[in-house]
């Protein structure tokens, strides 16, 4: 595999009792990127997430993390931090103590704790029992543990969930900022906004199987932009809708609105269109699909 | 390994559980090696099942170590209860895959989880053993028990010999934890049929058909403890054929939970 790719996956699978969680799964993650990893419950995101970090064993396929077969997780799993399936921690113990429990057995700085524990925000709450924690300040002590190696890969299985509004967004910051460092962030949410948000590359499941890896935006352009026009009168509403349609393209009348399926900068043709034939826009807006419509448009699809 | 090994330790000695057991340990033992001396004169007996520990016994070089070896029940149980707790809630919490992601080395793993509470149950025996020898001192002039043959060399060479057959007994019974943790995957039930064999079913057995407590590993484990005949059991196997059923069992039972640690998806 190439030096580029942080994870690398070819065919692989994963069958239960019969019953096939991950199918022939094949995907790759650029070195250096944030991937956004995402599929409705139960498409097999936290099997694959498990059998990249060596806790279960696929039934077929390979794969490799940061250039190391999957087969021998003990070559790169220091240089790996995670986060799956939710925070799990010894309750007796303090958020502290419970790091120091990861850090004495991987090898690492007991220095970085109390900088760790900063930078989660939970600097002042570490002496806390762990049981005590709220499920937010869980997450942040499961992603300050995640951090605990200085990973070159940082896989996290939703990170977010739990976190109120401010802590989303420093989640998403500190991810950025980590990203910019070199550190390529590998995550799972059923929160496609914010997917979208910090993610430029992509891997999406459905069904045990990969439905599409690549480039957002390259994901993005695939669904088709859509132009919303508002005539000043409501009666030019099906005059406007045939001029679009003489035009070429397809287009619906919802409510006092127009949809045409166009690109943005055919607005400036509609425009003048319907400038032409004596209409006045009242408003004319270019839409672009966002993550959760493309997503949603995809897996109907594939159903 | 010793990153394993250290790391564990951060978690046995949480105060609860380290300051509970000890607690525990010294209660229990100081009960036991009380009541040997406080109810030496009574009838219906001063040590287990009954027995009647006399004073001329008591006065013996090993009469020091009588108390501490009657402790060793006990003992194993605590220790069952420990190594089945600190296996089994790795899984219920689902910490294991934290422990796994940190040292995939799933057999390193275990053995350095194992060696530490090895040394925990080795806590727990010398302070068994340093509270049954005060309490041993402290109550034999009360007792009027001589103790001049409890300071010779042989009294040291017969605490030496109880120690580690006490030992080797409670890692036995914490063995037997470990390995019903690894194979049940919960604190409850691994500690609840564990004692509940021990304890219930093997007496049982060995009530209805009184050669299973030469076959029974909870029976062999008494018969290493108390260095081959354990009072009660005056047809019991020698030390050594005890130690080494025992043992095969063990190390059998041992290897294949081993196996199935490191081929078993951590999918929890």
């Amino acid at each position: 595999m190439s030096q580029d790719q942080a994870i690398n996956v070819v065919g692989l699978t994963k069958d239960y009792n019969g019953l096939r969680a991950l199918d022939h799964a094949t995907f790759e993650v650029p070195v250096g990127t944030i991937c956004g990893f995402v599929g409705p419950n139960g498409s097999g995101k936290t099997t694959t997430i498990r059998m990249l970090l060596g806790l279960i064993e696929p039934s077929d396929g390979s794969g490799h993390v940061l250039g190391e077969p999957i087969s021998h997780p003990e070559r790169y799993l220091h240089s790996v931090g995670a986060l799956i399936e939710g925070p799990a921690f010894y309750p007796a113990l303090t958020g502290e103590e419970n790091l120091r429990v990861l850090a004495t057995l991987g090898g690492f700085p007991h220095s970085r704790i109390k900088m760790l524990l900063d930078v989660v925000g939970l600097g002042d709450r570490g002496g806390s029992k762990y049981k005590n924690y709220s499920l937010g300040m869980k997450q942040r002590l499961g992603i300050a543990a995640a951090l605990l190696p200085e990973p070159r890969l940082l896989v996290l299985d939703e990170p977010t969930n739990g976190l109120d509004p401010a802590g989303i967004q420093e989640i998403r910051d500190l991810l950025e900022k980590l990203a910019k460092s070199g550190v390529t962030i590998f995550v799972s949410s059923h929160l496609l906004s914010e997917i979208e948000m910090i993610s430029e590359y992509l891997v999406i499941l459905q069904k045990g199987k990969v439905i599409f890896f690549g480039k957002t935006e390259d994901l993005l352009h695939r669904t088709k932009p859509t132009i919303t026009a508002i005539p000043r009168d409501n009666n030019d509403l099906s005059k406007l809708y045939e001029l679009a349609v003489k035009a070429g393209h397809d287009a619906r009348i919802e409510g006092d609105e127009l949809h045409i399926d166009a690109d943005e900068e055919w607005g400036a043709e509609l425009n003048n269109l319907a400038f032409q034939s004596g209409i006045i826009l009242k408003q004319i807006t270019p839409v672009r699909p966002t993550l959760e419509e493309t997503f949603f448009a995809m897996t109907e699809e594939k159903e | 390994m010793i990153h394993v090994f250290r790391a564990e330790w951060r978690k046995l000695r949480r105060p609860t559980l380290f300051a509970g057991s000890l607690g525990a340990v010294i209660g229990v033992t100081g009960l036991v090696t009380s009541l040997l001396f406080l109810l030496i004169d009574s009838q219906s007996g001063n040590a287990e099942r009954g027995e009647r520990i006399t004073r001329e016994i008591l006065e013996l070089s090993s009469g020091l170590s009588i108390g501490f070896s009657n402790s060793a029940g006990l003992l194993g149980l605590v220790a069952l209860c420990v190594f089945a707790a600190q296996t089994a809630q790795e899984y219920t919490y689902g910490t294991l895959r934290n422990l796994l992601v940190r040292q995939p080395r799933r057999i390193q793993l275990l053995i350095g989880k194992y060696l530490s509470m090895v040394t925990f149950a080795l806590t727990t025996v010398v302070v068994s053993a340093i509270t049954s020898i005060s309490v041993a001192f402290a109550l034999s002039g009360r007792a009027k028990v001589s103790t001049s043959a409890w300071t010779t060399s042989d009294a040291r060479s017969a605490l030496i010999h109880t120690f580690i057959n006490v030992l080797i007994s409670t890692i036995g019974y914490g063995t037997v934890g470990m390995i019903l943790g690894l194979l049940l995957r919960s604190p409850i039930s691994s500690i609840s049929i564990g004692i509940g064999w021990l304890l219930v079913v093997e007496s049982i057995i060995a009530i209805a058909w009184k050669p299973s407590s030469k076959w029974m590993p909870g029976q062999l484990l008494s018969i290493v403890s108390s260095g081959g005949t354990p009072i009660g059991m005056s047809d019991a196997l020698s030390y050594s054929q005890a130690l080494i059923r025992v043992s095969i069992y063990l190390i059998a039972a041992s290897i294949f939970v081993g196996l199935l640690f490191r081929k078993r998806d951590v999918s929890n």
